[in-house]
């Protein structure tokens, strides 16, 4: 699980545990990522903590060498930062980029090529209903980009690793509480605006999430894979 | 930090023609054109070139260019 320092990674590293997985976490940031470790159920089963900066080559290498063979990868990790077209730079682009796409294909391709999956195994990644549709309006280009990324790029995965059982699917979230929507410009006025357009009423939560990447990771998914599944209260209707 | 030349900026940010002054005084609000994405884009503008992070309640209590000015000068010393 990447990205488990907080919101839908801290979620669903928890909702694993509960579940009887044996999980590894891993974060940048040692405190956050260890408030997450304290709350995993089931220590029995032999939860592992790795810090790791998952933006650099280091970091992926590290954490790859420390790797056990994996049943399930949730590559979850992600940023959103954005602005209008107009006042895009190559520093933003390459930043966005870098965290939520080129390191995450990096990070698949180096555990495929070291053989770190068993069969059955189940790749889900954090996508967006931002990849597929403008998501919360304006100034999200580069990250709906990014997240219109991994759709591609998981559809032929997919079809790569189908022979080694390897089924690889993506939730496509809508806005959900977590620290990542109160990081940017928007304000809780617009928040709460928005929220209305939501027919379910409310935005999601990490456990909405967790429970969808959890089906998407166990057997009860083995017929699914390169599919993304939208979960956004029927706000994209 | 110039008023003129905020009053330049904030005037790149709408599409009137040439012939069109904007000033200090200018209600920018009242300009035709704008809109919430024109509000947005004054909010990037603003934090891309001074580096201020303007709210949107603050450009609704603003009339005039000289308003946001002021708000932006004002945050700038802070």
């Amino acid at each position: 699980m990447t990205g488990a320092s907080s919101g839908i990674g801290k979620a669903t590293a928890i909702l694993c545990s509960k579940m009887g997985a044996a999980v590894i976490i891993t974060g940048r940031n040692q405190e956050r990522l260890n408030d997450t470790f304290v709350l995993l159920e089931n220590p029995s089963r032999g939860h592992r903590q790795i810090i790791a900066d998952l933006s650099t080559d280091e970091g992926i290498n590290s954490l790859v060498e420390q790797l056990p063979k994996l049943d399930g990868i949730a590559s979850n990790a992600g940023i959103c930062k954005g602005t209008l077209v107009q006042f895009y730079s190559k520093k933003l682009i390459d930043e966005v980029f870098s965290i939520n796409i080129i390191y995450p294909m990096l990070l698949i391709k180096n555990i495929i090529k070291k053989k770190l999956m068993n069969k059955p195994g189940s790749i889900v990644f954090t996508s967006s209903a931002g990849g597929v549709y403008a998501s919360a309006g304006v100034s999200n280009g580069v990250y709906g980009a990014t997240k219109g990324a991994i759709g591609g790029f998981l559809k032929s995965l997919a079809l790569e690793l189908a022979s080694k059982q390897i089924r690889c699917n993506s939730v496509n979230p809508a806005m959900v509480e977590t620290p990542l929507i109160r990081d940017g410009y928007i304000s809780e006025d617009q928040l709460k605006e928005d929220m209305k357009k939501y027919p379910l009423g409310r935005y999601g939560n990490p456990e909405d999430i967790a429970n969808a990447i959890v089906f998407l990771l166990s057997d009860a998914s083995s017929w699914i894979t390169g599919t993304e599944l939208k979960i956004d209260g029927g706000a994209t209707l | 930090m110039n008023i003129n030349d905020f009053v330049n900026k904030i005037a790149e940010q709408y599409n009137e023609p040439d012939t069109f002054a904007f000033s200090p005084d200018t209600h920018f609000k009242e300009i035709e054109e704008y809109s919430s994405l024109t509000a947005l884009t004054i909010i990037a503008m603003v934090d891309d070139e001074y580096g201020i992070a303007l709210r949107g309640d603050e450009i609704r209590g603003c009339a005039t260019i000289e308003d946001l000015f002021k708000i932006v000068e004002s945050k700038a010393k802070t």
